[in-house]
């Protein structure tokens, strides 16, 4: 019984020291943007900030075109995530309620396209929107965004539809609803936790993109906050860490309160099934 | 008379029935079209178009004309000549087996170790490690330029200070190996806590019981670990390998950014930089599309597993 509880013991801080190492950067990004500019640029670290300070936020977001950037990324977002979810959502419950000819290959389609890279999209991407004069315009980087948010959104919703026994519905019909009355009545309430989890982790997704956004918008006007926070870092030598990791701070923090809302409801999405055995 | 009276009504019935059979089977085919329709718009012209320039001299001059010049496979001939792809693709490999390998075996060990600590322990742990998921990467890369920069690093002085050498002054970026290190401490960090926290999902289902009849009959740890978690966690395992795999291969904003531009190089090019730098940045889209179709070749080839995988758990739901 001894050995076993000093087992645990040991156990215990293995633990905690693992869990000081994975979060320090977390901790360091949050407790920079409030120490003094002294403390940043000394040799020595300052592990708690003593005398925290706002001026570095206060200088993140006085920074040119910040305020531009984080409107533009919330147009983006919220018309990415606005339109993948409607068109998603028909396409979920065609895959979740019927069989049809056809519907492995859009399996197949839905699942492939989510693994494409990127990096390996840019080239064809920005070339047939120059051609159509969307580059340098958000509504070419909704068009780039939808090309994952989509997939991702059917997929995903598939998964909370699925979920939902056919007798239900079914039991609403003979009771002489329609199936369109059926399917509002008490169909979408019960996939509505599954909607919004959906959406908030597509609003992540595209909140963080950085390549689509990085070739597409060249001009500080149009661009997204993970570009403008990109460029933060110039070449001189001597940087403004403390507004970096402010600004940091700042794009961050809807990321992380969204996040964890819904990690929960969403991270056995791209393992579905896998983990169920 | 009777028997032709009785076809007419049957194959009315029939065609009435059929015409309902139609516009029910069809539902399914509405309900996906709006999808597929921007999908092929949004997706399958611009593959379409990257076919056709990677057969064209295409540069900014002929973006602008809108016309490209047929160049048949010189654009693929160029590539698969040029040591740089060669190169690249030899460090992406290695690069992607290192990072693949750290966050698998690291990720297996944090979901071995959850199982065994206290709760209170277990909660502060699986908390951190959502915290730390839930960074985004343009964020994260920030943190790691801040906590490695050669002036006041608190990495550089930490390893100054346990005597792991002098590196005070010390760029990480400079060298091919350490910049390569650097990225794949960043890219491990971002990663374990998916795999972490999947497997621990994972092993939460191997049942007890299983595990103590093992013990009853004299299995020792490893050989409980070996024959009775690992075979329930395989399927677990396969998925996030192959998912890994693809997305560390595909990487490309954290060694882009952590790089940066003045010290990215030929020499430390992983796959998505190269491509970036030389079809985008130097605006030979002809070539750069020629860098893509292969690049996507390489990702389909190691997708399969996962998709075929993914298709028929789609399916039997």
């Amino acid at each position: 019984m001894r050995t076993r509880a000093a087992r645990r013991a040991g156990w215990n801080t293995v633990g905690i020291a693992l869990f000081v190492v994975m979060v320090f950067p977390v901790y360091w990004m949050v407790s920079t943007a409030f120490k003094t500019d002294d403390q940043i640029t000394s040799l020595k670290p300052t592990w708690f900030p003593t005398h925290p300070t706002l001026v570095h936020f206060s200088n993140a977001i006085h920074t040119p075109f910040f305020w531009t950037d984080v409107k533009n990324s919330i147009i983006v977002v919220l018309f990415t995530v606005v339109v993948a979810m409607v068109l998603a959502f028909l396409a979920a419950v065609a895959l979740a309620k019927y069989r049809f000819t056809g519907r492995k290959l859009f399996i197949f389609l839905i699942i492939g396209i989510q693994m494409l890279p990127g990096a390996g999209l840019i080239i064809p991407l920005y070339v047939v929107l120059a051609r159509y004069h969307e580059v340098g315009k958000l509504s070419g980087v909704i068009i780039t965004y939808l090309t994952f948010a989509l997939p991702f959104c059917v997929w995903t919703l598939r998964g909370f539809i699925v979920g939902i026994p056919d007798e239900l519905e079914e039991a609403a019909m003979v009771d002489g609803s329609t199936r369109l009355g059926a399917f509002t009545r008490i169909l979408l309430p019960l996939v509505a936790p599954g909607l919004v989890a959906t959406s908030v982790f597509a609003f992540i997704t595209s909140w963080n993109e950085y390549i689509f956004a990085r070739i597409l918008l060249n001009d500080q006007n149009t661009q997204t906050v993970t570009v403008w926070l990109s460029y933060f870092l110039g070449t001189s030598r001597n940087q403004d860490w403390g507004a970096l990791m402010a600004g940091s701070t700042l794009t961050a923090i809807p990321v992380i309160i969204f996040f964890l809302l819904v990690q929960k409801r969403i991270m056995f999405g791209l393992t579905a099934g896998a983990v169920k055995g | 008379m009777a028997t032709a009276a009785e076809t007419t009504q049957e194959w009315s019935r029939r065609r009435r029935f059929s015409w309902a059979r139609f516009s029910r089977a069809s539902v399914p085919y509405g309900l996906i079209l709006p999808v597929i329709a921007v999908l092929g718009a949004i997706l399958g012209y611009p593959i379409y178009s990257l076919v056709r320039l990677s057969l064209q001299h295409y540069t900014l001059f002929e973006l602008i004309q809108h016309h490209g010049q047929w160049v048949g496979l010189a654009n693929f001939t160029s590539v698969l000549h040029d040591q740089v792809f060669w190169h690249t693709l030899v460090r992406t490999v290695i690069f992607t087996i290192v990072n693949v390998g750290l966050t698998i075996g690291g990720g297996l060990l944090i979901a071995l170790l959850l199982v065994r600590v206290s709760p209170w322990v277990r909660i502060l742990l699986t908390s951190g490690l959502v915290l730390v998921w839930s960074m985004p990467q343009v964020v994260a890369v920030q943190v790691w330029n801040w906590m490695t920069n050669f002036q006041n690093g608190v990495v550089n002085y930490t390893m100054t200070e346990l005597h792991l050498g002098n590196y005070y002054g010390h760029d990480f970026t400079q060298s091919t190996f350490s910049a390569l290190t650097l990225v794949t401490t960043l890219i491990v960090w971002g990663a374990l806590p998916f795999v972490a926290i999947t497997l621990y999902a994972a092993l939460s289902q191997v049942p007890g019981e299983l595990v103590e009849a093992a013990e009853i009959d004299g299995a020792r740890p490893w050989r409980v670990f070996r024959d009775v978690t690992v075979p329930i966690l395989r399927p677990v395992l396969l998925i996030l390998t192959s998912l890994s795999i693809l997305w560390d291969f595909g990487v490309f904003t954290q060694p882009y950014l952590l790089i940066r531009q003045v010290h990215i190089h030929p020499s430390n090019y992983l796959m998505g930089v190269y491509l970036f730098e030389e079809g985008y940045l130097k605006s030979d889209y002809g070539r750069g599309a020629a860098i893509s179709i292969l690049m996507l070749l390489i990702v389909i080839t190691l997708s399969i597993v996962y998709v075929r995988r993914m298709v028929r758990i789609g399916e039997a739901e």
